[in-house]
């Protein structure tokens, strides 16, 4: 099971524009709400943006698997807010993330249609996913130094004459 | 003839502010915000996470602000707030084998790849009140250093190498994944959702029932496989989009419980699993969960049914503390009527239990007499 | 079979007031099965791409979600903006077994698979059963169909037009399997009719 695991993970996406896609809203549901609020704030010739649905709140059920790698179960829910935006250039952008900000994520859903549009996806790559990425990047890093400095060094102690 | 009675209105209203009052407590004592106890009370807010079902960080310490402390009201409230949620849909299974891990040790490997990572533990600790933590001391920064990255094995694959344990565990192919929320509960279970009920079971109904094995109710000889604590990706797929999209990081306890077993008519002996997995921080309900998981598989794995723990109908009827305490707690509603009932019941009983009485000790006295 | 909502007019013409309009539309849908045979007026709260109907494209808003698994007959499921749309709007997924469908939605009554093939629920649990919604082109017009049973007061006539041949067989066959067996709901631009499993369907007057 674990390499039916690891396929999954594998799985080539259809496209490298559908990955850079992905990865993009990844890190904008794991950014901040001020992150968002602030880059829209700045945004240079702001399109009109008209809601699609939401934001709305709900819940999504997390699944996890027997043993870790086995047949899926529910576990429990989590609370997940999603939006969808037009822009006035046509662009229909999603967002999901978890917690309860729903600024966030109609910031979110905005940022998603801007990177749909070729004349605007290097600039919220630049100076949103970028930088985001990079403060999540060194985050991680440092908590995982900080396990590490917690990682026992066995060692073995000699006892008797020979 | 049944007679209605109503009132209490004004009584219920002033007590309702009295609850708001005493929650307060004293008012030159500075209240307490959600960020305060999110951040100092993790270990309360993740268990009530765990129990209520729902992973909310803000919502679970709300709750635990508003329930001035008292877990399973807690948990309560959020159980029934997520009642007001539309669902969107199901995530994909997380994968625990990326998670970052925070916390990773081993009973059953000193050196094993990744290392023991003892993480943020109270064990080793001298459980010595710290009188320091009674002020707003500064606190050092923790210590690092480099550490190793990417995927972590869990010690069931190392063990797997030999073959001499079981698999993750699997269901069917055609089996549809159980969901105690959707589905009403039907004995026996399939392991899915017994495992889901006791995800969200009463940390101390499972712990004492993990217990009870240990002490010869269904013995099970566990050893802690290995226990983890991180963060782990949420992903779900979005019909709109057509592809899967990462929604956010959860984190999660796991614990690989290793069983020795002696084999039965059914499998050989090798070493069985029992698994748990919780949200939050809370390594002693997910090793209580995955030791009660093991002795639940009794059936399944052709063991004689000696002891309450190996008994499903019996550990997940009675694992979940907001059904637990609403039926125990409902005994303090009003039930007037229906005391009164036994109340003539019992007069009636008595009355022929002393009729009964009297006739005997006047025979008594009568065959004395005749003596 | 996943339905990827690529055209934009997927995402328009849902509810504009989801909570309100949903709970509107579940009452009445709820007072046309407890009433069967009576017509209940429709409001089209939601602009689907047609074929589908706006009646039917709010029943579809209200009811269906992530949970409940839709059948469309082919003239649906060939169409990419019916299918993106009811994605977008509800996130039900669909499926091509009709014996899976918690919901069929059908927009060519004529052309509807035998009754019997939807779910039919089990003797435990006769609600796991397929609750088909048709199309038709008007609740009034056709020929006199006399109704009785079951929250109906003496009897109810109907003249749906643009129901499938041989419906009245179906039907009778429907009855027979109580208590599984499927719903209908009949919907039309101008409203929709609700005919429960329960309620007896005979020519005439």
């Amino acid at each position: 099971m674990a390499e039916a695991t690891q396929q999954l993970h594998e799985q080539a996406p259809a496209n490298p524009e559908q990955a850079a896609r992905q990865r993009a809203m990844a890190v904008l549901a794991r950014a901040s709400g001020s992150e968002l609020a602030k880059a829209w704030d700045a945004w240079p010739d702001r399109p009109d943006v008209s809601p699609v649905r939401g934001p709305e709140t709900g819940l999504v059920m997390v699944r996890g698997r027997i043993g870790g790698g086995g047949a899926p179960f529910n576990f429990g829910e989590a609370t997940v807010t999603r939006a969808t935006v037009k822009l006035s250039t046509g662009h229909v952008g999603h967002a999901y993330a978890l917690g309860a900000d729903k600024d966030k994520v109609r910031h979110a859903a905005i940022f998603d249609a801007l990177w749909q549009d070729d004349a605007t996806r290097s600039a919220v790559e630049d100076q949103l996913v970028a930088p985001i990425c990079k403060r999540l990047d060194s985050e991680d890093t440092r908590r995982r130094d900080e396990t590490a400095a917690t990682r026992v060094d066995f060692f073995t102690m000699v006892r008797g004459e020979d | 003839m049944y007679v209605a009675v109503k009132g209490g209105e004004a009584a219920i209203s002033n007590a309702h502010q009295l609850l708001a009052d005493r929650r307060r407590g004293d008012r030159s004592v500075p209240a307490m915000t959600i960020e305060q106890i999110v951040e100092q009370l993790g270990l309360a807010v993740d268990r009530i996470m765990s129990e209520g079902s729902l992973y909310d960080k803000e919502l679970a310490a709300l709750a635990f602000k508003q329930a001035r402390g008292d877990m399973i009201e807690a948990i309560f409230l959020l159980r029934a707030y997520r009642t007001t949620l539309p669902r969107f849909g199901y995530s994909n299974p997380i994968d625990t084998g990326d998670m970052l891990i925070e916390r990773r040790i081993s009973a059953t490997y000193k050196d094993l790849p990744g290392g023991q990572l003892l993480g943020p533990t109270f064990d080793y600790t001298h459980r010595l009140l710290d009188p320091q933590l009674k002020g707003d001391e500064v606190v050092d920064e923790p210590q690092s250093r480099d550490a190793e990255t990417g995927h972590t094995p869990r010690v069931s694959e190392i063990l797997d190498q030999e073959g001499l344990i079981e698999g993750d565990g699997e269901l069917p192919d055609d089996h549809r994944t159980g969901d105690l929320t959707r589905e009403p509960m039907e004995f026996p279970m399939t392991r899915d959702t017994r495992l889901q009920a006791l995800s969200r079971g009463d940390e101390g109904f499972l712990l004492a029932l993990a217990y009870s094995t240990q002490r010869g109710y269904a013995r099970s000889h566990p050893f802690a496989g290995e226990i983890r604590i991180g963060e782990v990706e949420v992903e779900i797929d979005v019909p709109e989009l057509g592809f899967a999209v990462s929604i956010g990081r959860i984190r999660v306890t796991e614990c690989q419980m290793v069983n020795q077993f002696k084999g039965s008519a059914k499998p050989p002996p090798q070493f069985t699993r029992g698994y748990g997995l919780v949200f939050g921080q809370s390594e002693r309900k997910a090793m209580s969960m995955s030791m009660v998981d093991r002795t639940l598989r009794a059936t399944e794995l052709g063991e004689d049914l000696t002891a309450p723990a190996q008994d499903e109908e019996f550990v997940i009827s009675h694992s979940d503390n907001v059904q637990a305490t609403g039926f125990v707690e409902h005994l303090k509603l009003p039930h007037y009527v229906d005391f009164q009932a036994e109340l003539d019941l019992v007069r009636r009983m008595r009355s022929e239990f002393d009729a009964r009485q009297d006739g005997a000790e006047e025979q008594g006295d009568n065959l004395e007499a005749a003596e | 079979m996943t339905a990827q909502a690529t055209h934009s007019s997927a995402f328009q013409g849902g509810f504009a007031n989801p909570v309100f309009d949903g709970q509107s539309v579940f009452r009445q849908v709820m007072n046309a099965l407890a009433r069967p045979g009576m017509k209940t007026a429709f409001d089209g709260l939601t602009e689907p791409p047609s074929p589908l109907i706006a009646t039917v494209g709010s029943i579809a808003a209200t009811l269906f979600d992530h949970d409940t698994k839709i059948w469309l007959d082919p003239v649906l499921s060939r169409n990419e903006a019916v299918a993106g749309w009811l994605t977008f709007h509800t996130s039900a997924p669909m499926t091509r077994q009709t014996l899976d469908a918690d919901f069929a939605v059908l927009a060519d009554g004529t052309a509807m698979p035998s009754l019997e093939s939807f779910a039919q629920g089990t003797q435990e649990y006769p609600d796991r059963s397929t609750t088909l919604i048709i199309q038709i082109e008007a609740l009034e017009g056709g020929r006199d169909l006399r109704l009785t049973g079951p929250g109906i007061k003496d009897f109810q006539t109907i003249a749906p037009q643009g129901l499938p041949e041989h419906f009245l067989e179906q039907w009778a066959g429907n009855r027979s399997r109580f208590p599984r067996g499927v719903d209908i709901i009949l919907a039309a631009g101008e409203g929709i009719i609700g005919l429960p499993r329960t309620v007896k369907i005979e020519i005439g007057s």
